[in-house]
């Protein structure tokens, strides 16, 4: 194997040539940088673009055409309609934490309707001294909160339950999942304004969809950190991710953060709604199934090297993933590289934030061999990511929603990367 | 000692500190601008959609089985197949017994715990092509013709705001709460 200036700074950490934290620290963390740098040669003449003026200024600004094919993966939808259903993130080709809007993961009920903003209101009612109505000029006015979290659809990864591992990309099988800078009302302030009753326990939110969505919130969880999203990364909600108005519960699971949100009703007990009783409930063996499981748990997955990423020619290589959990912070990665027999801790993105995706990173020095990459994410209230068969072992095979077990990715010795049960 | 320069910088950074903190909380200490509007009640009766498990929020109306095999084929068979046992989309009746094995099947019959459920969904998002279509005596029907069809009630029961709330589902007690909820 060709030997570099990284070998004596890339020290193994764990087996099968995994170097973890430690090694990074020591390597300065500008090794992907140096490297790349080192392959361009220097050009010997003008680059084609500069030899005319380019392109003028644009209304809206798009993707370079040159990566048109990078868009949401995975759409299914119920039959016959295409707005019952999910579309997904392409987390295999993002890096960072923050998911550009056009790529924020969907999950509709009864497709995107088209909201007048003038013509919306959110009503505050039920268990309250004073029935309110706001409207979004309104809402604007109040003192606006920005905050960075995930979103995660309880139903993400529910395909790795299956029997046989199934052979998709990373985006595929856990792209429901994205984050975002979100900017709206902390939902505190309109509840205080209305005056809630001692006896009231819960929140139902209704979105103003063709489904009119409605989920049971804690009285808890909307006093605490709910907030009334107006603005996604920047600029107004994208119709897809709710606009005009949306809830957003941070570290819940994403169907309870409802979209269009058109209407609150404060109530001393749950709706038990369809979407509280008949879905989004946990199917354990015995036939019992859990019920309001709200936060989402520990969890991580190596977005690189994965299936359709796959390895070149031996050497050093940049694994590259990310990490999250629903009760707060990540705390540590550990990464293996040889399925499981040994870990190295991998380096934590700063900063580490509450409930927000974290990237990790590790180097790995493949020797050509067939390899499986694993990653197992802690967070700080030292909740671990179960294996695969420990979480089948606590939710069985039917149970479809919160699957959060350890993802592992089998590298052949040809360099593709396949799905694997390890 | 501190140098006057030292002292400055170490006020100017409790002060910056201090600043993060109070931008941090989420409304404790922030008051809005009470914009609110009042809502009067025709509006408020109007806009409560929700049925609770109890009947709370039940509308007056009623309707039976036999008008709902009418509503049922001219706005569910379609999706859901004859007799509710699926089509194209999710079966509603059927299923029994099936939760514990090997391939459950969660329909409204065997697996969904309160008959209120039916009523408020159905009637705040189905037919999926035309949700709110239906009239409230249909809903109440449709829904008795889905029960019925199940076994749970009989062919001629006639559902309303007093008799829905009383069926008792057959997996009314099959649900835990999430030792998961913080």
């Amino acid at each position: 194997m060709r030997r570099d200036a990284t070998d004596d700074l890339l020290l193994p950490e764990a087996g099968n040539g995994l170097c973890g934290r430690r090694s990074l620290l020591r390597a300065g963390l500008g090794l992907a940088g140096g490297l790349g740098l080192a392959g361009i040669a220097v050009a010997a003449e003008r680059p084609p673009g500069s030899l005319a003026p380019g392109a003028g200024m644009r209304s809206y600004g798009a993707p370079s055409r040159h990566v048109a094919d990078l868009t949401r993966v995975g759409f299914s939808s119920q039959p016959g309609t295409d707005g019952s259903g999910v579309s997904r993130t392409p987390l295999e080709r993002l890096e960072g934490t923050i998911t550009p809007n056009g790529l924020f993961f969907e999950r509709h009920h009864a497709g995107v309707p088209d909201i007048h903003p003038d013509a919306h209101r959110l009503l505050l009612h039920g268990r309250v001294r004073r029935p309110l109505r706001f409207s979004l000029a309104a809402l604007h006015r109040y003192p606006l909160l920005t905050r960075t979290w995930f979103l995660e659809c309880s139903g993400n990864s529910a395909a790795l339950a299956a029997d046989v591992p199934p052979q998709r990309r990373c985006g595929e099988l856990h792209g429901l999942i994205s984050q975002s800078e979100f900017t709206g009302v902390p939902l505190a302030l309109l509840l205080d304004e209305a005056g809630v009753d001692p006896a009231a326990r819960w929140v139902v939110a209704e979105g103003a969809d063709g489904a009119l969505l409605n989920r049971s919130v804690p009285l808890d969880k909307a006093l605490d950190d709910a907030l009334l999203v107006l603005y996604q990364n920047g600029e107004p909600l994208r119709p897809e991710n709710g606009y005009p108005l949306r809830l957003l519960l941070p570290g819940f699971e994403g169907n309870m953060s409802i979209k269009w949100l058109h209407r609150l009703e404060v109530a001393d007990r749950p709706a038990m709604s369809r979407e509280e009783t008949a879905k989004y409930t946990d199917l354990l063996p015995d036939g019992q199934a859990r019920q309001f499981t709200f936060e989402m748990g520990v969890k991580s997955v190596i977005t690189s090297p994965s299936p359709g990423l796959g390895l070149g020619a031996p050497g050093l290589y940049q694994i590259s993933g990310l990490a999250w959990s629903g009760a707060g912070r990540v705390r540590r990665v550990a990464v293996s590289a040889d399925g499981g027999r040994s870990w190295a801790d991998a380096a934590l993105e700063m900063p580490v934030q509450d409930r927000c995706l974290t990237r990790f990173r590790a180097a790995w020095r493949w020797n050509g061999a067939p390899a499986v990459l694993q990653s197992r994410a802690e967070d700080e209230t030292g909740a671990v990511q179960p294996t695969r068969t420990e979480w089948l072992a606590a939710n069985g095979p039917r149970s479809f929603y919160h699957y959060n077990a350890v993802q592992a990715w089998a590298v052949a010795a040809d360099g593709s990367v396949s799905n694997v049960f390890a | 000692m501190f140098s006057p320069e030292r002292v400055r910088l170490l006020v100017a950074v409790a002060m910056l500190s201090s600043a993060a903190c109070a931008a941090d909380a989420l409304a404790a200490d922030r008051a809005g601008p009470g914009l609110g509007e009042a809502v009067d009640a025709d509006t408020l009766a109007a806009a409560s959609l929700t049925v609770y498990p109890d009947g709370a929020g039940l509308p007056p109306g009623r309707g039976d089985a036999r008008a709902g095999a009418v509503v049922y084929a001219a706005h569910c068979l379609a999706c859901h197949g004859p007799g509710g046992r699926g089509g194209v989309n999710d079966a509603l009746v059927g299923g029994h017994d099936t939760l514990a094995g090997a391939a459950p099947q969660r329909t409204v019959g065997s697996f969904w715990p309160y008959a209120t459920t039916v009523f408020d969904y159905v009637r705040r998002a189905m037919p999926y092509p035309a949700p709110g279509s239906l009239s409230t005596d249909q809903v109440y029907a449709v829904t008795a013709y889905l029960l019925a069809e199940h076994g749970i009630i009989d062919a001629d029961t006639v559902l309303d705001a007093e008799t829905l709330p009383a069926v008792v589902m057959p997996n009314r007690d099959g649900f835990l709460l999430s030792p998961r909820r913080p």
